[in-house]
Protein backbone atom coordinates (compact mmCIF):
# COMPACT_ATOMS: atom_id res chain seq x y z
CA UNK A 1 0.00 0.00 0.00
CA UNK A 2 1.37 3.28 -0.67
CA UNK A 3 -0.11 4.54 2.90
CA UNK A 4 2.95 3.61 4.40
CA UNK A 5 4.62 6.39 3.76
CA UNK A 6 2.85 9.45 5.18
CA UNK A 7 5.74 11.68 4.76
CA UNK A 8 5.94 11.61 0.63
CA UNK A 9 1.99 11.80 0.96
CA UNK A 10 1.16 15.30 0.98
CA UNK A 11 -0.50 16.13 -2.82
CA UNK A 12 -3.61 15.70 -3.03
CA UNK A 13 -4.02 13.05 -5.35
CA UNK A 14 -2.52 10.83 -2.63
CA UNK A 15 -5.66 11.52 -0.85
CA UNK A 16 -7.65 10.76 -3.51
CA UNK A 17 -6.20 7.48 -4.05
CA UNK A 18 -6.52 7.07 -0.32
CA UNK A 19 -10.16 7.58 -0.59
CA UNK A 20 -10.68 5.23 -3.36
CA UNK A 21 -8.36 2.79 -1.33
CA UNK A 22 -10.95 3.25 1.55
CA UNK A 23 -13.86 2.66 0.22
CA UNK A 24 -13.25 0.32 -2.14
CA UNK A 25 -12.19 -2.05 0.97
CA UNK A 26 -14.92 -0.70 3.22
CA UNK A 27 -17.21 -1.95 0.76
CA UNK A 28 -15.78 -5.38 0.38
CA UNK A 29 -14.97 -5.77 3.92
CA UNK A 30 -18.31 -5.23 4.90
CA UNK A 31 -20.02 -7.46 2.29
CA UNK A 32 -17.68 -10.13 3.16
CA UNK A 33 -18.47 -9.91 7.01
CA UNK A 34 -22.18 -10.05 6.25
CA UNK A 35 -21.79 -12.87 3.68
CA UNK A 36 -20.05 -14.55 6.51
CA UNK A 37 -23.02 -14.77 8.95
CA UNK A 38 -25.08 -15.33 6.38
CA UNK A 39 -22.53 -17.75 4.60
CA UNK A 40 -24.42 -22.02 5.94
CA UNK A 41 -21.49 -23.80 5.17
CA UNK A 42 -18.13 -23.17 7.73
CA UNK A 43 -15.51 -23.42 4.68
CA UNK A 44 -17.00 -20.44 2.57
CA UNK A 45 -17.26 -18.65 6.43
CA UNK A 46 -13.57 -19.04 6.71
CA UNK A 47 -13.25 -17.85 3.05
CA UNK A 48 -15.04 -15.01 3.69
CA UNK A 49 -13.16 -14.05 6.97
CA UNK A 50 -10.00 -14.17 5.30
CA UNK A 51 -11.09 -11.64 2.79
CA UNK A 52 -11.94 -8.98 5.99
CA UNK A 53 -8.72 -9.94 7.63
CA UNK A 54 -6.83 -8.64 4.52
CA UNK A 55 -8.62 -6.24 3.85
CA UNK A 56 -7.88 -4.99 7.11
CA UNK A 57 -4.21 -5.76 6.81
CA UNK A 58 -4.22 -2.80 4.12
CA UNK A 59 -5.93 -0.53 6.66
CA UNK A 60 -3.02 -0.90 8.98
CA UNK A 61 -0.90 -0.30 6.41
CA UNK A 62 -2.86 2.88 5.58
CA UNK A 63 -3.05 3.98 9.06
CA UNK A 64 0.83 3.99 9.11
CA UNK A 65 0.96 0.49 11.00
CA UNK A 66 3.20 -1.61 8.57
CA UNK A 67 4.45 -3.97 11.11
CA UNK A 68 0.64 -4.74 12.30
CA UNK A 69 -0.19 -5.16 8.63
CA UNK A 70 2.26 -8.24 8.27
CA UNK A 71 1.40 -9.64 11.81
CA UNK A 72 -2.30 -9.63 10.50
CA UNK A 73 -1.04 -11.65 7.13
CA UNK A 74 1.24 -13.90 8.55
CA UNK A 75 -1.03 -14.46 12.15
CA UNK A 76 -4.10 -13.95 10.86
CA UNK A 77 -4.94 -14.82 7.47
CA UNK A 78 -1.77 -17.14 7.63
CA UNK A 79 -1.94 -18.92 11.02
CA UNK A 80 -5.43 -18.40 12.68
CA UNK A 81 -7.50 -19.13 9.63
CA UNK A 82 -5.18 -22.57 8.49
CA UNK A 83 -6.18 -23.75 11.87
CA UNK A 84 -9.76 -22.61 11.53
CA UNK A 85 -9.50 -24.50 8.46
CA UNK A 86 -7.93 -27.91 10.16
CA UNK A 87 -10.45 -28.03 12.50
CA UNK A 88 -12.52 -27.65 9.73
CA UNK A 89 -11.22 -30.90 7.97
CA UNK A 90 -11.73 -32.88 11.59
CA UNK A 91 -14.86 -31.78 12.01
CA UNK A 92 -16.13 -32.58 8.85
CA UNK A 93 -16.40 -30.29 5.78
CA UNK A 94 -19.64 -30.26 5.17
CA UNK A 95 -20.95 -29.49 8.66
CA UNK A 96 -23.51 -26.78 7.82
CA UNK A 97 -25.47 -24.98 10.11
CA UNK A 98 -29.39 -26.45 10.59
CA UNK A 99 -31.76 -23.62 10.06
CA UNK A 100 -34.15 -24.55 12.99
CA UNK A 101 -34.22 -22.07 15.59
CA UNK A 102 -34.37 -23.66 19.19
CA UNK A 103 -35.00 -20.56 20.58
CA UNK A 104 -38.41 -19.28 19.30
CA UNK A 105 -37.76 -15.75 17.67
CA UNK A 106 -33.79 -16.08 18.23
CA UNK A 107 -33.30 -14.50 14.77
CA UNK A 108 -35.26 -11.79 15.16
CA UNK A 109 -34.06 -10.74 18.59
CA UNK A 110 -30.84 -10.87 17.26
CA UNK A 111 -31.01 -8.51 14.48
CA UNK A 112 -33.20 -6.22 16.88
CA UNK A 113 -30.23 -6.32 19.31
CA UNK A 114 -27.80 -5.88 16.43
CA UNK A 115 -29.84 -2.47 15.33
CA UNK A 116 -29.61 -1.65 19.01
CA UNK A 117 -26.15 -1.89 19.64
CA UNK A 118 -25.56 -0.34 16.34
CA UNK A 119 -27.37 3.10 17.13
CA UNK A 120 -25.91 2.87 20.64
CA UNK A 121 -22.02 2.80 19.10
CA UNK A 122 -22.88 5.40 16.79
CA UNK A 123 -24.09 7.77 19.66
CA UNK A 124 -21.02 7.01 21.16
CA UNK A 125 -18.58 7.26 18.34
CA UNK A 126 -20.58 10.58 17.31
CA UNK A 127 -20.35 11.94 20.29
CA UNK A 128 -16.84 11.42 20.60
CA UNK A 129 -14.60 13.99 18.73
CA UNK A 130 -11.98 12.03 17.12
CA UNK A 131 -9.81 14.63 15.99
CA UNK A 132 -7.72 14.33 12.51
CA UNK A 133 -4.51 12.54 11.97
CA UNK A 134 -2.00 13.79 13.82
CA UNK A 135 1.01 15.43 11.66
CA UNK A 136 3.39 12.37 9.85
CA UNK A 137 6.22 11.40 11.68
CA UNK A 138 8.59 8.41 11.03
CA UNK A 139 7.34 6.46 13.83
CA UNK A 140 4.24 5.47 11.02
CA UNK A 141 6.42 5.49 8.51
CA UNK A 142 9.63 3.59 8.21
CA UNK A 143 10.74 3.43 11.26
CA UNK A 144 7.25 2.38 12.48
CA UNK A 145 8.89 -1.80 13.75
CA UNK A 146 12.09 -0.03 15.47
CA UNK A 147 9.60 2.24 17.45
CA UNK A 148 7.39 -0.64 18.09
CA UNK A 149 10.30 -2.66 19.56
CA UNK A 150 11.20 0.51 21.73
CA UNK A 151 7.88 0.45 23.06
CA UNK A 152 7.29 -3.64 23.81
CA UNK A 153 11.09 -4.21 25.21
CA UNK A 154 10.54 -0.84 27.93
CA UNK A 155 7.03 0.63 28.86
CA UNK A 156 5.38 -2.66 27.95
CA UNK A 157 8.16 -5.58 28.82
CA UNK A 158 5.89 -6.41 32.06
CA UNK A 159 2.56 -7.32 29.49
CA UNK A 160 5.11 -8.90 26.65
CA UNK A 161 6.54 -11.22 28.80
CA UNK A 162 2.64 -12.22 30.54
CA UNK A 163 1.61 -12.71 27.09
CA UNK A 164 4.78 -14.72 25.86
CA UNK A 165 3.69 -16.86 29.20
CA UNK A 166 0.01 -16.88 27.71
CA UNK A 167 0.96 -18.82 24.64
CA UNK A 168 3.48 -21.40 26.17
CA UNK A 169 0.27 -22.29 28.75
CA UNK A 170 -1.84 -22.11 25.16
CA UNK A 171 -0.10 -24.63 23.56
CA UNK A 172 0.38 -26.78 26.66
CA UNK A 173 -3.65 -26.60 27.23
CA UNK A 174 -3.98 -27.36 23.11
CA UNK A 175 -1.97 -30.07 23.23
CA UNK A 176 -3.57 -32.06 27.09
CA UNK A 177 -6.98 -30.89 25.36
CA UNK A 178 -6.46 -32.75 22.15
CA UNK A 179 -4.76 -35.62 23.50
CA UNK A 180 -6.42 -38.92 23.40
CA UNK A 181 -5.67 -41.68 26.03
CA UNK A 182 -5.49 -45.00 24.26
CA UNK A 183 -7.92 -47.23 26.80
CA UNK A 184 -6.82 -50.58 25.02
CA UNK A 185 -3.57 -52.35 24.25
CA UNK A 186 -2.50 -51.29 20.60
CA UNK A 187 -3.26 -54.01 18.09
CA UNK A 188 -0.28 -56.40 17.14
CA UNK A 189 0.69 -56.96 13.73
CA UNK A 190 -0.47 -60.37 14.00
CA UNK A 191 -4.23 -59.74 15.71
CA UNK A 192 -4.21 -57.05 12.65
CA UNK A 193 -3.31 -59.95 9.98
CA UNK A 194 -5.22 -62.71 11.36
CA UNK A 195 -8.52 -60.13 12.04
CA UNK A 196 -8.15 -59.39 7.99
CA UNK A 197 -8.37 -62.85 7.49
CA UNK A 198 -11.44 -63.67 9.35
CA UNK A 199 -12.75 -60.66 8.04
CA UNK A 200 -13.51 -62.22 4.95
CA UNK A 201 -11.74 -59.46 2.37
CA UNK A 202 -7.99 -60.12 3.14
CA UNK A 203 -6.58 -58.24 -0.10
CA UNK A 204 -7.43 -53.71 0.10
CA UNK A 205 -10.13 -52.17 -0.66
CA UNK A 206 -10.69 -51.48 -4.65
CA UNK A 207 -9.04 -47.76 -5.62
CA UNK A 208 -11.46 -45.15 -6.96
CA UNK A 209 -11.86 -44.79 -11.16
CA UNK A 210 -10.32 -47.93 -11.77
CA UNK A 211 -11.53 -48.61 -15.37
CA UNK A 212 -14.22 -45.68 -14.96
CA UNK A 213 -14.20 -42.58 -17.23
CA UNK A 214 -11.92 -40.55 -15.25
CA UNK A 215 -10.28 -40.95 -11.72
CA UNK A 216 -12.06 -38.36 -9.91
CA UNK A 217 -12.14 -39.19 -5.88
CA UNK A 218 -15.66 -39.93 -6.08
CA UNK A 219 -16.10 -42.10 -9.48
CA UNK A 220 -16.38 -45.52 -8.23
CA UNK A 221 -14.51 -48.16 -10.07
CA UNK A 222 -15.94 -50.44 -12.44
CA UNK A 223 -15.71 -54.10 -12.08
CA UNK A 224 -14.67 -56.30 -14.68
CA UNK A 225 -18.41 -57.22 -15.45
CA UNK A 226 -18.94 -53.60 -15.81
CA UNK A 227 -20.98 -52.74 -12.92
CA UNK A 228 -19.78 -49.98 -9.68
CA UNK A 229 -18.16 -50.96 -7.05
CA UNK A 230 -19.28 -49.24 -4.01
CA UNK A 231 -16.55 -50.25 -2.08
CA UNK A 232 -14.02 -48.03 -4.17
CA UNK A 233 -15.59 -44.77 -2.57
CA UNK A 234 -14.88 -42.90 0.53
CA UNK A 235 -18.31 -42.91 2.60
CA UNK A 236 -16.85 -39.18 3.65
CA UNK A 237 -17.60 -38.49 -0.18
CA UNK A 238 -20.89 -40.52 -1.17
CA UNK A 239 -22.35 -39.07 2.49
CA UNK A 240 -21.84 -35.86 1.45
CA UNK A 241 -24.51 -33.51 1.34
CA UNK A 242 -25.22 -31.52 -1.73
CA UNK A 243 -23.54 -33.95 -3.40
CA UNK A 244 -25.45 -36.25 -5.51
CA UNK A 245 -23.17 -40.02 -5.91
CA UNK A 246 -22.53 -40.33 -9.89
CA UNK A 247 -25.43 -42.63 -10.58
CA UNK A 248 -24.53 -45.16 -13.48
CA UNK A 249 -26.69 -47.69 -14.65
CA UNK A 250 -26.15 -51.01 -12.67
CA UNK A 251 -24.97 -49.62 -9.88
CA UNK A 252 -26.93 -51.12 -7.15
CA UNK A 253 -26.43 -54.81 -7.48
CA UNK A 254 -23.19 -56.32 -7.54
CA UNK A 255 -23.17 -59.48 -9.11
CA UNK A 256 -20.30 -61.82 -8.62
CA UNK A 257 -17.89 -61.82 -11.19
CA UNK A 258 -16.79 -64.54 -12.99
CA UNK A 259 -12.73 -65.32 -12.49
CA UNK A 260 -12.08 -65.55 -16.05
CA UNK A 261 -14.03 -62.21 -16.83
CA UNK A 262 -11.44 -60.79 -14.27
CA UNK A 263 -8.45 -61.86 -16.01
CA UNK A 264 -9.58 -61.52 -19.52
CA UNK A 265 -10.23 -57.50 -18.57
CA UNK A 266 -7.43 -57.08 -16.34
CA UNK A 267 -4.51 -55.11 -18.16
CA UNK A 268 -1.11 -55.28 -17.21
CA UNK A 269 -0.83 -52.09 -14.95
CA UNK A 270 -3.52 -52.55 -12.91
CA UNK A 271 -3.60 -56.52 -13.11
CA UNK A 272 -3.94 -56.56 -9.52
CA UNK A 273 -6.66 -54.57 -8.72
CA UNK A 274 -8.59 -56.06 -11.24
CA UNK A 275 -8.37 -58.83 -9.87
CA UNK A 276 -9.02 -57.47 -6.37
CA UNK A 277 -12.62 -56.42 -7.96
CA UNK A 278 -13.22 -59.58 -9.57
CA UNK A 279 -12.82 -61.84 -6.25
CA UNK A 280 -15.43 -59.71 -4.70
CA UNK B 1 -9.20 13.11 3.21
CA UNK B 2 -9.49 9.91 5.27
CA UNK B 3 -9.88 10.54 8.73
CA UNK B 4 -9.52 8.16 11.57
CA UNK B 5 -13.65 8.47 12.11
CA UNK B 6 -13.79 6.75 8.63
CA UNK B 7 -11.96 3.51 10.10
CA UNK B 8 -13.64 4.37 13.88
CA UNK B 9 -16.79 3.88 12.27
CA UNK B 10 -16.01 0.96 9.91
CA UNK B 11 -14.88 -0.86 12.35
CA UNK B 12 -18.26 -0.39 14.61
CA UNK B 13 -19.65 -1.56 11.71
CA UNK B 14 -17.53 -4.62 11.90
CA UNK B 15 -17.91 -5.31 15.32
CA UNK B 16 -21.60 -5.45 15.22
CA UNK B 17 -21.76 -8.07 12.28
CA UNK B 18 -19.76 -9.87 14.72
CA UNK B 19 -21.88 -9.80 17.21
CA UNK B 20 -25.10 -10.31 15.38
CA UNK B 21 -22.89 -13.61 13.88
CA UNK B 22 -22.28 -14.74 17.56
CA UNK B 23 -26.25 -14.40 18.32
CA UNK B 24 -27.13 -16.03 15.27
CA UNK B 25 -25.01 -18.70 14.39
CA UNK B 26 -25.77 -22.35 15.82
CA UNK B 27 -21.87 -24.17 14.45
CA UNK B 28 -19.53 -23.44 17.08
CA UNK B 29 -16.57 -22.85 14.67
CA UNK B 30 -18.31 -20.15 12.91
CA UNK B 31 -19.33 -18.44 16.24
CA UNK B 32 -15.91 -18.53 16.73
CA UNK B 33 -14.83 -16.97 13.68
CA UNK B 34 -17.16 -14.08 14.25
CA UNK B 35 -15.46 -13.32 17.98
CA UNK B 36 -12.53 -12.90 15.55
CA UNK B 37 -13.77 -10.61 13.41
CA UNK B 38 -14.78 -8.70 16.43
CA UNK B 39 -11.39 -8.50 18.07
CA UNK B 40 -10.43 -7.69 14.36
CA UNK B 41 -12.43 -4.92 14.29
CA UNK B 42 -11.56 -3.49 17.53
CA UNK B 43 -7.78 -3.78 16.55
CA UNK B 44 -8.94 -1.19 13.76
CA UNK B 45 -9.72 0.75 16.41
CA UNK B 46 -7.08 0.77 18.44
CA UNK B 47 -4.25 1.23 15.12
CA UNK B 48 -6.91 4.24 14.05
CA UNK B 49 -6.75 5.80 17.45
CA UNK B 50 -3.14 5.54 17.45
CA UNK B 51 -2.94 7.38 14.34
CA UNK B 52 -5.19 9.93 15.44
CA UNK B 53 -3.24 10.80 18.75
CA UNK B 54 0.31 10.23 17.05
CA UNK B 55 1.75 7.38 19.57
CA UNK B 56 2.18 3.81 18.96
CA UNK B 57 0.42 2.66 22.27
CA UNK B 58 -2.78 1.91 20.60
CA UNK B 59 -0.62 -0.24 18.16
CA UNK B 60 1.28 -2.05 20.63
CA UNK B 61 -1.99 -2.79 22.76
CA UNK B 62 -3.41 -4.25 18.95
CA UNK B 63 -0.24 -6.49 18.69
CA UNK B 64 -1.13 -8.01 22.42
CA UNK B 65 -5.06 -8.86 21.02
CA UNK B 66 -3.78 -10.54 18.44
CA UNK B 67 -1.36 -12.88 20.38
CA UNK B 68 -4.46 -13.08 23.07
CA UNK B 69 -6.74 -13.94 20.06
CA UNK B 70 -4.30 -16.78 18.76
CA UNK B 71 -3.96 -18.43 21.78
CA UNK B 72 -7.88 -18.15 22.32
CA UNK B 73 -8.33 -20.07 18.80
CA UNK B 74 -5.75 -22.59 19.79
CA UNK B 75 -7.40 -23.37 23.54
CA UNK B 76 -10.78 -22.84 21.41
CA UNK B 77 -10.60 -25.25 18.52
CA UNK B 78 -8.83 -27.89 21.02
CA UNK B 79 -12.02 -27.87 23.64
CA UNK B 80 -14.34 -27.89 20.32
CA UNK B 81 -12.28 -30.91 18.64
CA UNK B 82 -12.85 -32.88 21.74
CA UNK B 83 -16.44 -31.76 22.26
CA UNK B 84 -16.56 -33.46 18.66
CA UNK B 85 -15.28 -36.18 19.24
CA UNK B 86 -17.37 -36.87 22.07
CA UNK B 87 -20.50 -35.75 21.00
CA UNK B 88 -20.28 -35.86 16.80
CA UNK B 89 -21.48 -32.67 16.90
CA UNK B 90 -19.83 -28.98 16.37
CA UNK B 91 -23.34 -27.24 17.22
CA UNK B 92 -23.80 -25.02 20.14
CA UNK B 93 -27.37 -26.64 20.56
CA UNK B 94 -26.04 -30.01 20.82
CA UNK B 95 -23.54 -28.90 23.97
CA UNK B 96 -26.60 -28.96 26.69
CA UNK B 97 -25.80 -31.33 29.11
CA UNK B 98 -25.44 -28.37 32.11
CA UNK B 99 -28.99 -27.51 31.21
CA UNK B 100 -30.94 -28.25 34.56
Amino acid sequence: MTGTHPLILAGSAAETTRLVAYWILAILSVAAAICMVLARRAVHCAMLLAVVMLSLACYYAMLGAPFLAFVQIIVYTGAVLMLFLFVLMIVGISAADSIIETIRGQRMWAALAGIAMLVLLSLVVGHAVIGPAAPASAKFGNGNVTALANLIFTRYLYPFEIVSALLIIAAIGAMVLAHRERTTPKPTQRELAAHRIASGRPTPLPGPGTYAQHNAADMPALLPDGSLSELSVSPVLSGRPGETPRELPGATAVPPAPQETAGSLAGPASASGGQEAGDR
Amino acid sequence: MVSPAHFIALSVILFVIGAVGVLVRRNAIVVFMCVELMLNACNLAFVAFARMHGALDGQVIAFFVMVVAAAEVVVGLAILTAIFRARRSASVDDANLMKY
